[in-house]
Order: C-alpha cells, then structure tokens, then sequence
C-alpha cells in the first residue's frame, strides 16, 4: 500500500524533473506540482493522526475488554462459591432459600450465552442406588427447570444424575446426609 | 462344557498376572450356626512327596459351613481321623453327634497328577449294621484325578456333591459374584474398580478401574459377560464386558439415565431404564441388532426391571401409586400389575430361580430391609436386621441372597439365607463394597 503511492508519485514526478530541466522559472505545472505534494503531505499527516486515534480507541476498548473478561472471571469463581443447593429428603423441590443463589448463576447465563453448564443431580444413601439415580435425575431437572424459566436458554444447560455414588461427605450422619442431597451447577 | 472348564482354568490363571483388587472378603457368620446340621469333613489322608499342592478338606468345611445349612466339626474335636469307610468308628461320631461324615485320600501319581479319592457316609446307617451290610452306608464314593492347581476348585466341586446329596438342592459353590469397590476418593484417582471372585471371596479379578462411578454389574446366563453402567465419559454408559477376552462394548450412550441393564434368561436382550424421552421409563434392547422396545410409558418413576425365567414377563420398581412399589408387566399383553402393598415403600426386586418368589428391599418405618414376598400370596417376610440394605442377588440355587448394607459407616457385602436364619457378613479389607451380583451356575 504504503510502497504502491510511493511508485505513483514517482511516475507523476519523473515528466516534471525532465520539464525543469529545459525553462528558467516555475512553470505553472511545476507550480501545481509543488501545490500537489503539499496537499499530499497534509493527506498524510490527517492520515497518521487518524491511525493514532484509531489505534487509542482500539487500545482503550482492549482495556475496557479485559476489564469486562477479569469482571466475569471474578463474577464466576463468585458463583463457584456457591453453587451446590440442597434438598429434602426424597424430594427435588427448589428450596426458597435457594432461589437467590439460581438467579444469580441465571442473571450471569443470560449474560455470557456462550457459557455452558451441567447440573449433577445427587443423593443420600438412603433407597436403592438405581431409584436414587432416577431421584437425582429428577433434582438435576428441577434446577434445570428453575434456570430456563429465569430466562437461560437450554442450550446452555444439560444434566447428569449420580444418583448416591458420588457423596459429598461420607458416613450416614443426618448432617452428612443432608450435604449429599444437592444439585451442582458445574461450569464447563 | 468342556470349553467352558477350560475358560475358567484360563480365568483362573489371568489372576496370577493381573495384580489384586486388595479388597479380599472375609466372612464373619453372624447367625445361624446352632441350627445348622452338624457334619464331620476328615482332613484327607496324604500319600506323596513333600507337601500337598493345597487343601480339600478345609475348603469343603468352609463352604459347608458358608452355605448355612451345616456346622462342620472343628478337626481337632475329631474322635479319630479315618480315610475311608472302612476305617471309620461309627459309634465313635454317633456320641459326639456327627451323623454324617466326608472322608477321603490323595495319593500323588507321579509329576503334577494326584488321585483323590471321597466317600460321604451315614454314621447312623453305619452304626445299625455295623458297615457289614454292603456299601449301604456310603452314600456316595467318587474317584478324581486332578492337577495341582485346580484343588480349590475340585474342592468346591466336593462341596456340591455333598450338599447336593444331604439338602436335595444343587449347591452353588463353583459360582462367582461381581461387585463394586469404591476406595478413598480423595487418595485414589481410580477409585471406582469392577471386580470378580470366587463366590468366596478367593481369586479375584479387577476387570475395570475408573475415575467415574461404575454401577450395576448383572452376569449373562452363561457366566461369560457382565453388563454394567459405566460414567467414565462424565455420563452414563451401558457396557457389556467379556471377562475372559476382556472385550467390551457400548451398548448406549443416551441423554439421561442409561442404567440397571440386565440380561434375560436367554441371553439375547437387556432389559434397561433409559430417560431418554423425559423420565426414567423401562426398555428391552435386542443385543445383536441393538433395536429398542419401549416397555413402560407413565409420568412416574419406573426403574430396577428384573426378569422372570420364563422370559415372559418383567418386574419393576414404580412411583406410580405415589411411593415405589413393585409392578409385574407382561411383554406378551402389555398388562401391568401391582405386586407389593405391604410396607411404606418395595424396591429393588428380583425373582428367584424357582420363580414362584421375589426378593426385594422393604421399607418400613424408615428402615431399609431385605424381604421376600410370594409372587401368588402377597404378604413380605423381612429377613435382616441390617442399616440401608440395597442392591439383593440371588445365588443361583436359590439358597442365599447376597446384598449391599452399612456397616460401621462402611459398606459391606452381607449373605443372608433365604429362609432368613443364616446371616454373615463379607467385610473388605480395603474401601466400600457394593452392587453385588450372583453369577449362574458355571458348570
């Protein structure tokens, strides 16, 4: 590009130099030669200062980018923090309390629609592994559920049932019992 | 039947190469001894060079003692330790209370070849005519020869004579049982591990370890495969696994719940549960063609199919009554039946060999118990006293159920007789032990 104007003025300025060569004076052509290159070196000079304000505000909006990027790695090691949420006993009912933590990780799915998620569904080891699989199914899908109906779009979303193999805590105490039943919502 | 003892021998030697599970079980018998029916075993007599290549005698006593229907004589209580018919005092073991006795030799043969020979005798037949009469007495005399490493099996082949002899049933001592160990999740990387034994325990074989949870082995009718779920691929998978070959194949891989395969009676389809349409809902998958048949079509849960051994019909656990309860569907009519009204909740069911019963996990009053229930008359014996009993098989004779239960905030594999009077437990040595699941008969 840069190369290609430099050829060009060489064509216009090769019949000029050869011109000068055989009258005494600035002829009018070498005059509106000489009022060319002026014009082109203002040309130039809009063209630098242009590129400059350009590459500032690519600059700035790169900053402005990271910002955002740093703010929605902040937001989701947030939601990480909180993504279990807990059951009742033979149940897959969203529990109030949990309602704030969801939206949370929704308002952000909303946000960020390329972000994936997979919600395990899990149990305490009460009942026989295979009814507690199809339970833990039935929690994954109620958070699932709850997520689509605060706006998340189910392409973002998919579920997985542990059923009881994977417990949180070990042991039968009703406290360890209580940390199994959950639902996670798992960042991909 | 040839090929298939040769498999086993096979198997049996893939287990010196392969390294072991480090989860060996135990027996602690916990009930049931005293009404047990006293035998005598004599250690075998022992004509040859050095030392015998391994134990017959006390592998006969352990099973016996294991099968919950004898309490074989500890041999230093023995009055005198004869080798065969002949040489046995008869009212010696009358006054201790033995009434039948097992004797027998072996004799080496030269090289690796040894001739065992065994005789089960009625003491108090033998004490009326004083043995003079004949071989009236002897109720069976048998003569082997064998290798040095197949003792531990010709043993069990012992046992089944034995126990065929005095109970009228088939014994189930050359079978195999499947389960699941978990190790510490937090020092293991792969502590899900699929792994096969003897039904007591001996020669075990880890077939799979994985960084996911492994659930629900069940074995074909001819002993050769299991199916199992597998969620090495972070969801579940149904496999089948050759466990001579050790070949596997993928037999779903469906969004949801691909779960509690098992093989019917003919080994030609799995009955499974599969979410794929919604909620878990029973199918029947033709293994060559992998074609499906959708069994069950209700919002509820339905899962835990079992066959019956006619092939004709399936049972399964369903919430469509509102808390699980077991159904009968016949494939034939489509018909659903319930099957269990006793209880707050009956999962996990599955159907004796005889098929006129079905064992199954009772819940009352917060307790999950093993139970049996008539598939005719519907009222539910509870056989244990254990904490979250789970995951009941049957042993192919239809003796003794193994099952999955708590103990000492552990899970341990646990036998209990299926007339509920026998009751021990298989603690392992290492991790939780769960899903068990009887073999068939291997001969």
């Amino acid at each position: 590009m840069q190369l290609n104007k430099v050829m060009r003025s060489f064509v216009i300025a090769l019949p000029v130099v050869t011109m000068m060569a055989c009258s005494s004076g600035p002829s009018e052509e070498e005059l509106a030669a000489e009022r060319n290159r002026v014009a082109q070196e203002q040309a130039e000079a809009e063209r630098q200062a242009r590129e400059a304000e350009e590459q500032r505000v690519q600059a700035e909006a790169a900053q402005r980018m990271q910002r955002q990027e740093e703010m929605v790695q902040e937001q989701l090691e947030a939601l990480k923090e909180e993504q279990t949420v807990y059951f009742d006993f033979d149940r897959a009912t969203i529990k109030s309390e949990f309602r704030e933590i969801l939206d949370k990780h929704a308002e952000f799915l909303v946000q960020n629609p390329d972000q994936e998620v997979v919600i395990e569904g899990h149990t305490d080891s009460r009942g026989t592994p295979e009814y507690n699989i199809a339970l833990g199914e039935r929690r994954a899908q109620a958070v699932e559920t709850y997520l689509m109906n605060a706006g998340v779009s189910s392409d973002q979303l998919s579920t997985v049932s542990y059923g009881e193999e994977k417990p949180a805590v070990m042991g039968s105490t009703e406290y360890a019992m209580a940390q199994n039943r959950r639902g996670v919502v798992v960042y991909q | 039947m040839i090929k298939k003892t040769m498999r086993l021998w096979l198997a049996a030697a893939l287990v010196l190469v392969t390294t072991g599970a480090n989860a060996s079980l135990e027996i602690v018998i916990t009930e049931g001894v005293d009404n047990a029916r006293p035998i005598g075993v004599v250690p075998f007599s022992w004509k040859g060079n050095g030392e015998l290549p391994g134990e017959l005698a006390s592998v006969v006593r352990a099973d016996l003692m294991r099968s919950g229907k004898f309490n074989p004589m500890a041999p230093d209580e023995m009055p005198q330790y004869p080798s065969t018919a002949s040489d046995v005092s008869y009212s010696g073991w009358a006054g201790k209370g033995i009434d039948t006795l097992l004797v027998g030799s072996i004799e080496q043969q030269g090289g690796n070849r040894y001739k065992v020979s065994y005789e089960l005798i009625d003491v108090l037949r033998g004490q009326a005519t004083g043995g003079k009469r004949g071989n009236d007495h002897v109720i069976v005399k048998r003569e082997a020869v064998i290798n040095a490493s197949d003792f531990r099996q010709y043993a069990h082949r012992i046992s089944d004579v034995v126990y065929e002899e005095l109970t009228g049933q088939r014994g189930a001592f050359l079978t195999r049982i499947a389960y699941v160990v978990v190790k510490d999740r937090k020092t293991n990387k792969l502590p899900y591990q699929l792994v096969i034994s003897d039904y007591d325990g001996e020669n075990e074989t880890r077939l799979l370890s994985s960084p996911e949870p492994l659930m629900s082995p069940s074995w074909s009718p001819d002993g050769e495969k299991l199916t199992y779920v597998s969620f090495e691929n972070k969801r579940p998978q149904i496999f089948i696994q050759d466990i001579y070959t050790m070949k596997r194949e993928r037999m779903t891989d469906f969004p949801g719940i691909n779960g509690a395969p098992v093989f019917s009676p003919d080994g030609k389809k799995l009955a499974m549960v599969l979410s794929k349409d919604g909620n878990p809902e029973v199918y029947v998958m033709d293994i060559a063609s992998k074609e499906l048949r959708r069994i069950t079509r209700n919002r509820a849960i339905d899962t835990e199919p079992s066959w019956t051994p006619d092939g004709k019909s399936l049972i399964f656990s369903s919430e469509r009554g509102g808390k699980p309860q077991i159904y009968r569907v016949n494939l034939g009519t489509g018909k659903v039946r319930r099957q269990t009204f006793d209880g707050e909740q009956n999962l996990g069911a599955t159907i004796t060999p005889d098929g006129k019963e079905m064992v199954l996990v009772n819940q009352t009053k917060g307790d999950y118990r093993i139970a049996r229930q008539g598939l005719e008359d519907g009222s539910i014996q509870v056989l244990t006293r254990t904490y979250l009993d789970e995951s009941p098989s049957i042993a192919p004779n239809g003796s003794m159920i193994i099952y999955s239960t708590l103990h000492n905030g552990t899970q341990v594999l646990s036998l209990v007789s299926l007339d509920g009077r026998f009751k021990a437990r298989l603690p392992a040595s290492d991790g939780q032990v769960k899903s068990p699941s009887w073999s068939p008969f291997l001969f």
